[in-house]
């Protein structure tokens, strides 16, 4: 049993190893000409603008959602003329940051490991290398980058539009107006509270764009194949996005200690 | 084997995938200018071998040398030169599918030349037309018949007017009236600009269409090595036997 526990824990640093390896090559790549403009902004635009309409909505929904629990808890204590602060710094420190990065994982991870899959098994990854193009850097650099350049500007967008439904359901309570509503959410709210955690989701892109382009590009095994990597790429993604931000929240606690105020 | 016009030379070549031995040492010349077809059953290595030729494998073993230049010792970013003068057409055509027909064929012109768009799109309508898709140019693969997207792959092969051409299948799940088109078209290309054509292929009709010299792959080994005439007359039985075949593909 615990020689099994053993070989599951070794295979699974192993590949960690290996994915790790990928991603750092990946990084390096992207630093060697030629690079792959065009095709790093047709990236931005599938992995950013397109998800901005899913990141928008959940924003709002989330937004709405905490407000309400605040606003429960908080007016016990007459304290409701917290709630625009309160709901902008757990946004910005850890809602936003975690919940975009999840849903990118979801959206983007799998579309990015079917996409990257089905050209392995179908040829279309070796057709590229036939027509003298670098598929790695064509099709993995240009995924990664696009992940790592998308996650922080969707956190942002989800902040905003939590904050934007944050203030639609603290209106029709309270009746309060758009300009205290902001005025308060931005009185608490230091730069320090926003740029580390949203500077952490380039990592969380890089965990995205890395996994789910490892498990694409090594997809082997048909449409069946295809499958499993999909479903890889969100719940490996998903994982590692997690736990990379427990070690990422200590880093940015020692780093910048003002946040523990 | 004469070794001073070859444009492609196997020297001892061997691969392995895991502990099965595909390619067992096999040493080939292939003329310039020549039709050279491989034969063999399935998973004899024919396909391997197209894909050594192409750098996409390496092998164990021997070396590899298109136009005088040893692939085997290149590092991977020092194929594509070499690649420019190849194309390949797959079994399956693998087109991008997320790119029109025309846009397929456009790629490579695209990435290796500097044309303005015009001229590339002029360029794509005309190989689309050597391979009788002109009208084809906005469709998407997937709207495509298997016999066109074969058609189609093959113009995006030659957009960048290789001096060799690698052919996996040609015939592979097509009809025998569109198989004898592609053939038509491959013996066009090495009439008219003396492409060398490399043609893997277990479809004996097709083979004996386009080929002027052949070899028989049986257990990682070459078996026969000749023209259709002294391969027919070959004291292997498996050679006469693949030789006699009607069919395939």
């Amino acid at each position: 049993m615990i020689e099994r526990i053993g070989a599951f824990v070794v295979a699974g640093l192993a590949w960690a190893g290996e994915v790790g390896l990928f991603g750092l090559r990946a990084l390096r790549e992207a630093l060697r000409p030629p690079f792959e403009g065009k095709e790093l902004l047709r990236q931005l635009y599938e992995i950013g603008s397109r998800s901005v309409p899913l990141i928008a909505v959940a924003g709002f929904a989330v937004g709405i959602v905490m407000s309400m629990h605040s606003r429960s808890s908080l007016e016990r204590f007459g304290a409701e003329a917290l709630i625009p602060g309160v709901l902008a710094i757990s946004l910005a420190k850890e809602i936003a940051p975690l919940v975009t990065g999840l849903l990118v994982s979801g959206r983007v991870g799998a579309g990015i490991g079917a996409e990257l899959g089905g050209m392995r098994v179908t040829e279309q990854i070796d057709a590229l290398e036939t027509l003298a193009v670098d598929s790695f850097k064509y099709l993995v650099v240009t995924r990664v980058l696009a992940c790592m350049v998308a996650q922080p500007v969707l956190t942002t967008f989800m902040s905003f539009t939590g904050l934007v439904g944050g203030f639609v359901a603290e209106t029709v309570i309270s009746n309060l107006s758009f300009r205290l509503y902001f005025d308060r959410a931005f009185s608490v709210m230091e730069f320090v509270d926003y740029i580390p955690a949203t500077l952490k989701t380039t990592v969380f892109g890089f965990i995205i764009g890395t996994v789910s382009s490892y498990l694409g590009y090594n997809a082997e095994g048909g449409a069946e194949g295809v499958g499993r990597a999909s479903t890889k790429s969100v719940v490996f993604s998903s994982i590692l996005l997690i736990l990379a931000n427990v070690v990422l929240v200590k880093m940015i606690l020692f780093l910048f200690p003002d946040q523990l105020r | 084997m004469s070794t001073i016009e070859a444009i492609i030379r196997f020297e001892a070549v061997s691969k392995s995938f895991g502990s099965k031995r595909v390619l067992q040492d096999v040493s080939f010349d292939i003329a310039r200018g020549s039709a050279f077809c491989i034969l063999g059953r399935s998973g004899t290595g024919k396909s391997v071998t197209l894909k050594l030729m192409i750098g996409l494998l390496k092998p164990e073993q021997g070396r590899i040398f298109v136009e005088d230049q040893e692939i085997t010792s290149l590092q991977a970013r020092e194929l594509p030169p070499v690649r420019k003068t190849m194309g390949f057409l797959f079994q399956n055509a693998a087109l991008f599918d997320s790119l029109s027909v025309g846009e397929n064929v456009a790629f490579p012109l695209r990435r290796h030349t500097h044309k303005p768009e015009t001229e590339i799109k002029d360029r794509a309508r005309e190989k689309l037309a050597q391979v009788g898709l002109e009208n084809e140019f906005d469709k998407m693969p997937a709207d495509l018949s298997g016999g066109m997207r074969k058609r189609a792959g093959l113009a995006r092969a030659l957009a960048l007017d290789p001096s060799i051409l690698l052919v996996d299948e040609p015939s592979a799940g097509l009809d025998p009236i569109t198989s004898a088109e592609i053939d038509r078209l491959l013996l066009n290309l090495k009439s008219e600009r003396d492409t060398t054509l490399v043609v893997v292929t277990h479809n004996i009709p097709s083979a004996r269409r386009v080929g002027d010299e052949f070899v028989v792959m049986h257990e990682g080994q070459f078996i026969a090595h000749g023209t259709a005439k002294e391969l027919d007359q070959s004291e292997h039985a498996v050679v006469r036997e693949f030789m006699k075949s009607v069919g395939g593909g």
